[in-house]
């Protein structure tokens, strides 16, 4: 254990282990306990990229919004370079991942990758730098804002790393192509692990394992299997296995029905997408990738809307609530909930909304509204 | 075929209260001997299969159809189809199918599957639409989803490479691509459907899904008349929840089919209700537009609370299929009748009834 966790074991005392979890949880537990005690006294370091398009004008408000709830985090601004940075093959240069690497938790804008070739897609050399093997995206319906499903409240959990995205094509002989899909133990443990701790951590009462291992049977089998054996270690939480088409047949006739998900990578792009349908769409959908030692990015998962970039129209509320979960993981939960809480409450009272929302407000007012309801 | 179907129901709808006046489309010119009957293979399955091939076959008798059935007894868990099952399929070339369940895990390979590959019904079609009288979130649904049925993601290609890493190869040819464009633009033309949507991840996988694309583009320019779009397999989906009244024809590789024919089906009223089949250049086999699981589910067989409205209907699309327009659109009407009125219902639609109730209803409903 690191000295900083011993310490924050022995100065929690007795209710350490509730804290910190169980004990088969990895260490980013305990570096997020030994870091709130650091954010008492100096802020926290964040690295943020504003990204392109509307990313600065919503970068710019998520910094209004935290300085207004008097959160402590030291913003460590990044942007991508117009040049391709030898040292990581892509636009974003060596610091930019150094700074994540350090600070282990970070904000992300979107990012539009220039169409050409030669080098890594942005995302792609985050996600791989970084090895940020899970995507976390909880989908619950705003009050206030209404849309054909009402009751959503789930939280989709997708394997980020491999998968049917592994990259690996080619050609076998003109005319026929074959693609890759690749599942390994490692990765679908670690994912499972992951789904089943934040289960436990934020009282949620059942996983499903989304799957097509009727048909795929080694591959999703294996992944399934390794969701079954980390199912056994979290007796209280109930767990099922679902077939995907299942799955999407019943995210759209009763949304309720389901709780967290766990899942590969193509069908966890797929479905986390439906369910950011089923609640508005992606300006509303929060979403926050996880990486080995503790690593959190926050991103907000919509493009950078070129078209209104600069006309302070752009929609806030997905970065924002991104920045919501990457407080809570910093265990900084109070502000969390403050912040959270002003953010529904803003759009619930229909005065201040964004055009995509219908309404016409600017991105300005917007989060003075929030604001004001800290 | 549909339009038709629905400006039939429109004249009935206006004539409902008995003013005696038929309304009837120009006459159908059989060929001499036409109306000789039909033989169609019928493999009820297993779980709800039984009874929803059952509530067909009632159906069917009280129309006096000119078809018979040759049944067979197959069951998921067999690892190969009996091969005077698929001699009887070649022979008379069309079958009905209840579900087969495909046990979860491992070992035996989907019969569904091998039904497909061994008779290469290269083309599954799922039609998707509300039907007037059930209430659902979403309006103006009317999409038919053609998916690639035989290679893809489902090739059933896999090996473990060393313990804890498993491949699984996703096969994409020119010659499946092409073939299921063709289908789904000479459907969408003999159809009178304007929109042809091509879903794909080309981003990502850029040469399987690329080429996929690159052969719905080539057959896109001999059918000018057509609108030709793509749209990503992740987009489509929230489009799908959304503004579902966007997509007419939608073409997919094989497993994006799966999951966006069972997201279309779930908007538009369920599983319970969609036709859909399998088609091929010699073959067809009809079955349940999108699969819900419910093949198993146990409860729904005891309680005899299947849903049979998926299956007449997709009766009526083989009825069309085999050339006797007129039997196909008296099942239809008939059926839409009974959920527009709503009296009787099973339990997947909000209702009380049992399967027998509802195949009595429709029986009544024929004229």
């Amino acid at each position: 254990m690191t000295m900083a966790a011993f310490l924050a074991r022995r100065l929690l005392g007795n209710r350490s282990s509730q804290i910190l979890g169980t004990s088969s949880s990895s260490s980013d537990a305990f570096i997020s306990v030994a870091r709130a005690f650091s954010s008492s006294t100096t802020p926290i370091k964040a690295t943020l990229f504003p990204g392109d398009g509307i990313g600065p004008e919503i970068a710019e408000s998520v910094k209004q919004v935290f300085t207004a709830a008097d959160v402590a985090i030291e913003w460590d601004e990044h942007y991508v370079s117009t040049e391709v940075d030898p040292r990581t093959n892509s636009f974003l240069t060596w610091e930019s991942l150094q700074s994540v690497l350090d600070n282990k938790v970070g904000l992300k804008g979107p990012m539009a990758t220039p169409i050409g070739k030669g080098h890594r897609s942005l995302n792609l050399t985050l996600r791989k730098e970084l090895n940020l093997y899970a995507n976390v995206r909880p989908c619950y319906s705003l009050p206030g804002y209404k849309t054909r499903y009402d009751d959503v409240d789930l939280i989709t959990i997708r394997e980020n790393t491999e998968g049917e995205y592994s990259g690996l094509e080619h050609q076998v002989v003109k005319g026929v192509v074959e693609s890759i899909k690749i599942i390994t133990r490692k990765a679908s443990m670690r994912v499972a692990e992951y789904a089943f701790l934040y289960a436990k951590t934020h009282g949620r009462k059942k996983v499903s394992a989304i799957h097509k291992a009727n048909i795929m049977q080694k591959t999703d089998g294996l992944f399934l299997q390794c969701c079954d054996e980390v199912a056994k270690k979290y007796p209280e939480i109930y767990y099922e296995k679902v077939v995907i088409d299942n799955c999407c047949m019943m995210l759209v006739k009763n949304p309720a029905l389901f709780d967290v998900l766990v899942m590969p990578n193509l069908y966890g792009d797929i479905i986390s997408d439906l369910c950011a349908g089923l609640v508005g769409g992606l300006g509303l959908t929060p979403s926050c990738n996880i990486g080995e030692d503790g690593i959190a990015l926050a991103e907000a998962v919509h493009g950078s809307a070129p078209d209104i970039a600069g006309k302070n129209l752009a929609n806030p509320t997905a970065l924002l609530l991104s920045g919501v979960m990457m407080l809570r993981h910093l265990k900084l939960n109070k502000q969390a909930e403050q912040i959270h809480s002003a953010i529904i409450n803003t759009i619930a009272e229909g005065k201040y909304r964004t055009a995509d929302l219908g309404g016409s407000s600017t991105t300005t007012d917007f989060t003075k509204a929030i604001c004001d309801h800290l | 075929m549909s339009c038709r179907s629905l400006n039939l129901l429109k004249n009935l709808a206006r004539n409902a209260n008995g003013s005696g006046i038929q309304t009837r489309s120009v006459t159908y010119m059989p060929r001499p001997g036409d109306g000789a009957p039909r033989a169609v293979t019928l493999i009820p399955g297993d779980g709800i299969g039984p009874l929803v091939t059952n509530a067909v076959e009632q159906v069917m008798e009280a129309m006096h159809a000119p078809i018979f059935f040759e049944k067979y007894d197959v069951h998921g868990e067999m690892s190969r189809m009996p091969p005077e099952v698929m001699e009887s399929i070649r022979k008379n070339k069309v079958c009905l199918k209840g579900g087969l369940k495909t046990p979860v895990g491992g070992g035996v390979s989907s019969l569904n599957v091998q039904l497909r590959k061994e008779l290469d019904l290269f083309a599954s079609l799922v039609n998707c639409f509300n039907l007037p009288g059930l209430p659902t979130r979403h309006e103006n649904v009317d999409i038919v989803v053609i998916r690639e049925n035989t290679e893809g993601e489902y090739a059933g290609l896999e090996h473990e490479v060393v313990p804890g890493v498993v491949e699984s190869l996703k096969v994409i040819t020119k010659f499946c691509s092409e073939r299921i464009a063709k289908y789904a633009f000479e459907y969408a033309y003999l159809n009178n459907r304007k929109k042809v949507t091509a879903v794909h991840k080309a981003n990502i996988m850029k040469l399987a899904d690329g080429l996929f694309l690159e052969s719905c583009r080539e057959v896109a320019k001999k059918y000018p008349s057509i609108t030709y779009n793509e749209i990503i397999v992740d987009n489509c989906c929230m489009q799908l929840v959304a503004k579902p009244e966007q997509f007419d024809v939608m073409v997919t590789p094989n497993l994006y089919g799966n999951l966006v024919a069972n997201t279309a089906a779930g908007i538009a009223g369920g599983t319970g209700v969609m036709p859909g089949g399998n088609v091929g250049a010699d073959h067809a086999v009809f079955e349940q537009g999108a699969s819900a699981g419910n093949v198993g589910k146990d409860k729904i067989v005891l309680e005899n609370k299947a849903n049979p409205v998926a299956l007449l209907l997709s009766s009526a699309m083989m009825l069309r299929h085999l050339q006797f327009p007129s039997f196909a659109d008296r099942l239809e009407t008939a059926v839409k009748k009974v959920i527009a009125e709503g009296k009787c219902r099973t339990k997947d639609l909000g209702g009380t009834s049992t399967t027998q109730q509802v195949v009595d209803a429709v029986i009544a409903k024929l004229d």
